[in-house]
């Protein structure tokens, strides 16, 4: 997809621009042993996608803030992504990162029956940031993710799955992996240490 | 984060929001493209249109197809009283300022089918505000405006109004304001006989009137941050001295031009305050 007069990237690896995580079922207890692993000062922002149910204020950054040693907010709208930032969806919105780096809200239509999908986080991703961005699929009992991922592959980006095997609610990981057979099949303390990695390769 | 060179997408995408705009006048090149893109590519789904050139071409020779393609492009989603706390500041916090005013206006921005309106109608009858009111909505949207107009909404969204009108401190009972006919509530007239409906654009339009509380929400995150600007702008040079401004759960004045002339009066109920002399 490189037009003529833009050489292709010359890094074999192109260096990450952003994270994006999607969880459902089982979601807190994977989410505990992936992000307190982040390091302060880890050089990229984190997106990540929770279903919640939409009524309930949402206690997903309240509850990570205490665990992470990066900093942990629910994103606003229109915020520009800062590294070493965990941003949470808010219940009940969908979250799109744009090409301009900043956040963007939206309160249209549930996506298979999610808001916020985490399809529309991954596809948004994969628009912004190309090669760049790095999706992660873990346990859920549906199969959003599936359609976002693919389209992070196909933008150049990497995929990582949480091994169906080890996850709480297998329905989401398989499904993300139907979609993108050749992802990274990871467990839990894999992922960790996989983000970290991305962390230590940037300068 | 470098910016990705021009795809062929892009550029479609970019001469297709022209296209609109030149022959339509309605603007969206100011719009988060982020979701704008998501709305069009279902568009261009809907529409069986290979490419955003097709749809371009479908919707310039074609007029029949831009009401539909209009749909695509603006959100609906709303309720009457979404977000209940929101609604409880108002109550509690705001409402004891606007009382000392002998007259008020209250200007919903991108009111949609008029449920934020309906919302604040009731609220004001309800705190005894409602006689020296004048409320204008406004929105893009002709069919939500019609809508909004005729103040009826589908029974089976009834209970979750209810309950959120109850959760915003709510002193009558919701049913109060409506009958129940064919499926379908029907707002009392009564509720919008001071309130004005019509088309006004945050993008295009100028200011009309001075008001001392603006309700904007779930608007703004449309846009891009210099739209916001722009439409921001609009509601600090309508709101008298000491006006309210309120938005949505998750819209913030953070990243706006504009911060510096508000305060942050209920914060997490994203309600603001233009401030006095500067
Ligand atoms: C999601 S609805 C918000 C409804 C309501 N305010 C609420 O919070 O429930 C967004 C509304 O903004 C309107 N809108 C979009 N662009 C606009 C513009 N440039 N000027 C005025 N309204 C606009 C849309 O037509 C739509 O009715």
């Amino acid at each position: 997809m490189t037009a003529a007069n833009h050489p292709p990237e010359p890094e074999a690896r192109p260096r990450a621009g952003a994270v994006v995580v999607g969880a459902s079922a089982g979601a807190v207890e994977a989410l505990s042993a992936v992000l307190p692993g982040l390091p302060a000062g880890y050089p990229l922002p984190v997106l990540v996608v929770v279903h919640v149910p939409p009524d309930k204020p949402s206690a997903m950054a309240d509850l990570f803030r205490m665990k992470c040693a990066v900093a942990v907010r629910e994103a606003d709208d229109k915020e520009p992504v800062a590294p070493g930032t965990v941003y949470f969806a808010p219940p009940d919105y969908h979250l799109l990162l744009g090409r301009n780096g900043e956040l963007s809200l939206s309160s249209e239509e549930p996506v298979l029956f999610s808001r916020p999908s985490i399809d529309v986080l991954f596809e948004s991703a994969a628009d912004a940031l190309g090669p760049g961005v790095v999706g992660v699929v873990l346990t859920g009992a549906n199969a959003d993710g599936a359609a976002g991922l693919r389209a992070v592959r196909a933008a150049g980006g990497t995929a990582v799955v949480q091994d169906p095997a080890t996850a709480q609610a297998a329905a989401m990981p398989r499904a993300a992996l139907a979609a993108c057979p050749d992802a990274r099949v990871l467990t839990l303390d894999q992922i960790a240490a996989f983000l970290r990695g991305l962390g230590d390769r940037h300068d | 984060m470098t910016p990705k060179p021009e795809s062929t997408d892009d550029i479609e995408l970019r001469l297709l929001l022209e296209a609109i705009a030149g022959q339509y006048h309605y603007d969206f090149r100011g719009y988060s493209m982020a979701s704008l893109t998501r709305r069009l590519t279902q568009a261009r789904d809907h529409f069986g249109c290979r490419s955003y050139s097709r749809l371009q071409d479908l919707v310039l020779h074609d007029p029949t197809a831009f009401p539909k393609l209009f749909s695509f492009l603006t959100v609906q989603v709303s309720e009457l009283f979404r977000d209940p706390a929101y609604f409880r500041a108002l109550r509690e916090q705001v409402v004891p300022h606007l009382r000392t005013y002998p007259s008020l206006k209250v200007w919903v921005a991108g009111c949609s089918a008029g449920e934020e309106l309906y919302s604040l109608a009731i609220l004001f009858r309800e705190e005894g505000l409602e006689d020296r009111t004048l409320f204008y909505g406004t929105d893009i949207n002709p069919e939500a405006l019609k809508k909004a107009e005729a103040g009826v909404y589908e029974l089976d969204r009834i209970p979750l109004f209810t309950e959120n009108h109850q959760k915003s401190g709510g002193k009558s009972s919701l049913s109060d304001y409506y009958t129940a006919a064919y499926g379908a509530a029907v707002f009392d007239k009564t509720l919008r006989k001071r309130a004005v409906f019509s088309d006004h654009s945050l993008v295009s339009d100028a200011v009309f009137a001075e008001v001392h509380l603006v309700s904007c929400r779930n608007v703004l995150i449309y846009f891009d941050r210099e739209l916001q600007d722009r439409a921001v702008g609009l509601f600090k040079d309508s709101l008298v001295r000491k006006g309210f401004l309120g938005l949505g759960a998750k819209e913030s004045l953070r990243f706006s031009a504009h911060a510096g002339a508000f305060t942050e009066f209920a914060p997490h109920e994203r309600i603001y305050q233009l401030r006095g002399a500067r």
